[in-house]
């Protein structure tokens, strides 16, 4: 049941556009307390199905750019691998620290970005209004 | 945007933005989207919406080859996978549902406030 709503948050969250990993990763680990490898496996599995969803949906609106996509991709998966191969053969102490950091800047940035866009958002609707 | 040719400089932040959202997405088993779509919007002045569908598009075969990666070093947990999934399936369609009724602001500050919290405590 805990492992439902947490999965059930993150969708929420992830739903809305914001990071879902972000919220999935720390409260497994913080709630049930995987190994941090498994539950970044768990985010990234879970990421696949969504995903396909969400993508075909965004194809038919005619949404994705792929002149973007191919050439990130590429270099993308360049990374994907290096990352990956890193990640496997760090412990699970040192990954836990390391993934605290990264969403302590994550959490800092969306604290800080997101007011002003909002203001344009506003304005903008005002505008429309 | 001309037609077909694309500079080099373009060529850099394409590498630069695939080869970090790439590391980080593997690294940390997530976080290529937050990091994806201020990239393009930022670098490669893309709209908004279309960077995040277009991020989606740039992840999903990231995280293939990142899964494929930790399943084979057997960091795998099937159940606790599919029993998260399906919360999650439930939890995405009420997300897109309610994001048109809720405003996404204050939830961005509880997120914030909540990952940051966490995130203190996966450090120390």
């Amino acid at each position: 049941m805990l492992l439902f709503l947490i999965g059930l948050a993150s969708g929420i969250i992830s739903g809305m556009g914001i990071g879902g990993g972000a919220i999935l990763i720390p409260a497994l680990v913080l709630f049930v307390n995987p190994n941090q490898h498994i539950a970044q496996s768990v985010n990234l599995l879970f990421f696949i199905p969504t995903a396909v969803i969400a993508l075909i949906v965004h194809i038919k609106n005619k949404r994705v750019n792929f002149k973007l996509t191919i050439p990130i991709v590429i270099f993308g998966l360049v990374g994907a691998f290096l990352g990956s191969r890193l990640a496997v053969s760090l412990p699970g102490v040192s990954l836990k620290r390391y993934f605290g950091i990264f969403l302590l800047v994550l959490g800092f940035y969306e604290m800080l970005r997101k007011d002003k866009k909002k203001n344009k958002e506003q304005e903008n609707r005002n505008e429309h209004a | 945007m001309g037609k077909g040719r694309i500079s080099i400089s373009k060529h850099i932040k394409f590498a630069i933005i695939g080869l970090i959202t790439g590391i980080a997405n593997g690294l940390f088993g997530s976080g290529g989207g937050t990091i994806a779509v201020p990239a393009m919007v930022l670098l490669l002045k893309e709209e908004e919406h279309v960077a995040h569908a277009t991020a989606i598009s740039i992840i999903l075969p990231l995280t293939l080859v990142s899964a494929f990666i930790y399943v084979s070093n057997s960091y795998i947990d099937w159940s606790l996978t599919i029993k998260t999934m399906l919360g999650g399936i439930v939890g995405g369609y009420l997300g897109a549902k309610l994001l048109n009724i809720c405003p996404t602001r204050i939830l961005r500050k509880i997120f914030a406030v909540f990952i940051i919290a966490a995130a203190v405590r996966m450090i120390i």
